[in-house]
């Protein structure tokens, strides 16, 4: 039974990939024995299993994601939160607290306030409730510096690079530290604003350029580059 | 142009702009024309202009429209009030309403609604120059901008009209023969799945003469399809074309 596309190749919603004993994947969905895509992307696939790597979606809590989100209302007992999804997120005020919260003494917005920053972690989502989120980790937590991108979330992975490898050449590179959110949000804290602005440029070109090859070769030349420019400038 | 012209087909067996009976309109599809949008498409057929652009999944406003099983998919077909010869209200009419559920209805089959339960999309679909068939253009426009903005699909939808004009079948009406033309049959299609989505039929026509009809709309979507998928294709094979030269630089 045959795959009918080769890898790497971009399909559209509808296109057959497979006929046979095919596992469908992400992004594919299966119906009398064929496999077809989904969304918009580009086919990738693992002896029975097949993918689509999505070229746009937005981003689908999970349990364990870390996500950056904005605090868009305080409530009562807790915060919502926009992470950049189809679902609102929740905060208890108890668990940025790190003890059982009092009405009567603890002052929310003091804590957080709409339009904070944070990090977090989803600890529990399923189709019937909204993501909750905690704060109680190292790492997590309010923002208090950095720049705050957004990228399509389907291409936090490509970011990420095989085993790591184009975000911690990014790091080196730039000297910064960046924190991916898997909604898409990736925050970038730097020594310097150029640092930032290196960087930020750099993911911007991966979100444009991801589907393409030989792409983590084309981001160590364009940082080299932009740095050999900025040391010709300081002389 | 209020001269009503006596033959809708001329002795060459040619329509007033010089098509074949089974010939489309000119066709131009563009995706990602409106930035703000999750989604969006831009669709010339013939001398029909229509945008539209999709925003969602998002949170269900008002709440208690939500749905636990699975998305609220919700529509609006609007005529800008300099589409049409003459000053339509902006306010919705009767026929807007009804082709802004039609339209719903039709792209319905393809999404995959229950992925997402409790959330909403929209979907907006503006008609910036009129011309008979806005209705099949504008589903059309509104399943490449689905499909552009990451909502899982089953197929797209492809739409296309024939109908009957002066006693012969005709592929994709255009506003004149649409009025004075005997019967329109819109048709809506997922082409992979071989399913049609939505069926109508304003007229008469013998069974002989709507299975010719129905038959030739299908040849025309898929010819529009073709063109779709192109579309939304070529949104990102600019992308790396752009790379490959720079390479060879």
């Amino acid at each position: 039974m045959p795959i009918l596309l080769e890898k790497r190749q971009l399909v559209t919603p509808g296109d057959l990939i497979a006929e046979g004993e095919y596992i469908a994947g992400e992004n594919t969905f299966s119906e009398k024995g064929k496999i077809y895509a989904a969304r918009v992307g580009i086919v990738e696939y693992e002896t029975k299993k097949i993918d689509v790597v999505a070229l746009k979606a937005f981003y689908v809590p999970r349990t364990g994601d870390i996500v950056i989100g904005t605090i868009i209302e305080v409530g009562f007992n807790g915060w919502t939160v926009d992470i950049n999804s189809p679902y609102i997120a929740l905060l208890r005020a108890s668990d940025v607290l790190s003890r059982p919260f009092k009405p009567q003494k603890d002052d929310l917005p003091q804590v957080l306030d709409a339009g904070d920053l944070v990090v977090a972690k989803v600890v529990s989502y399923d189709r019937t409730h909204d993501p909750q989120l905690t704060v109680a980790e190292p790492g997590l937590g309010k923002i208090t510096r950095g720049q705050i991108i957004k990228i399509t979330p389907t291409k936090i992975p490509r970011v990420i690079g095989r085993k790591g490898s184009m975000i911690s050449m990014i790091k080196q590179e730039t000297g910064c530290n960046i924190i991916l959110g898997l909604n898409g949000v990736v925050l970038i804290t730097g020594k310097t604003l150029d640092d930032e602005q290196l960087a930020t440029r750099a993911l911007l070109k991966i979100e444009q350029e991801s589907h393409t090859s030989g792409l983590t070769d084309r981001i160590t030349q364009m940082l080299k580059e932009e740095k050999a420019k900025k040391e010709e400038n300081k002389k | 142009m209020n001269d009503k012209p006596e033959k809708l087909i001329d002795k060459k067996g040619l329509r007033l702009d010089g098509r074949k009976p089974e010939d489309l309109r000119p066709v131009k599809l563009e995706v990602g024309v409106i930035p703000n949008a999750d989604g969006s498409a831009y669709v010339e057929h013939g001398k029909n202009k229509i945008l539209a652009a999709v925003y969602g999944p998002r949170e269900v406003h008002p709440k208690h429209l939500s749905l636990q099983d699975r998305t609220v998919l919700k529509c609006r077909y609007h005529m800008a009030p300099f589409s049409v010869q003459e000053r339509k209200s902006p306010a919705p009419s009767r026929r807007e309403v009804e082709l802004s559920k039609m339209i719903k209805e039709s792209l319905e089959p393809a999404v995959f609604l229950e992925y997402y339960p409790r959330t909403m999309v929209d979907v907006f679909v503006e008609v910036l120059q009129a011309d008979g068939g806005t209705r099949c253009a504008s589903i059309t426009a509104a399943a490449l901008a689905l499909a552009d903005s990451g909502i899982p699909m089953r197929d797209l939808v492809v739409a296309c009209a024939a109908g009957k004009v002066d006693d012969t079948i005709v592929l994709d009406l255009m506003d004149t023969e649409d009025k004075l033309g005997a019967a329109d049959v819109p048709v809506a299609l997922m082409p992979n799945l071989n399913a049609i989505t939505l069926l109508q039929m304003d007229g008469i026509l013998t069974h002989e003469e709507f299975e010719s009809a129905v038959n030739m709309a299908m040849e025309g979507c898929r010819k529009i399809y073709a063109i779709q998928k192109e579309a939304l294709k070529t949104k990102y094979v600019s992308i790396s074309e752009e790379n490959k030269e720079e390479a060879e630089e």
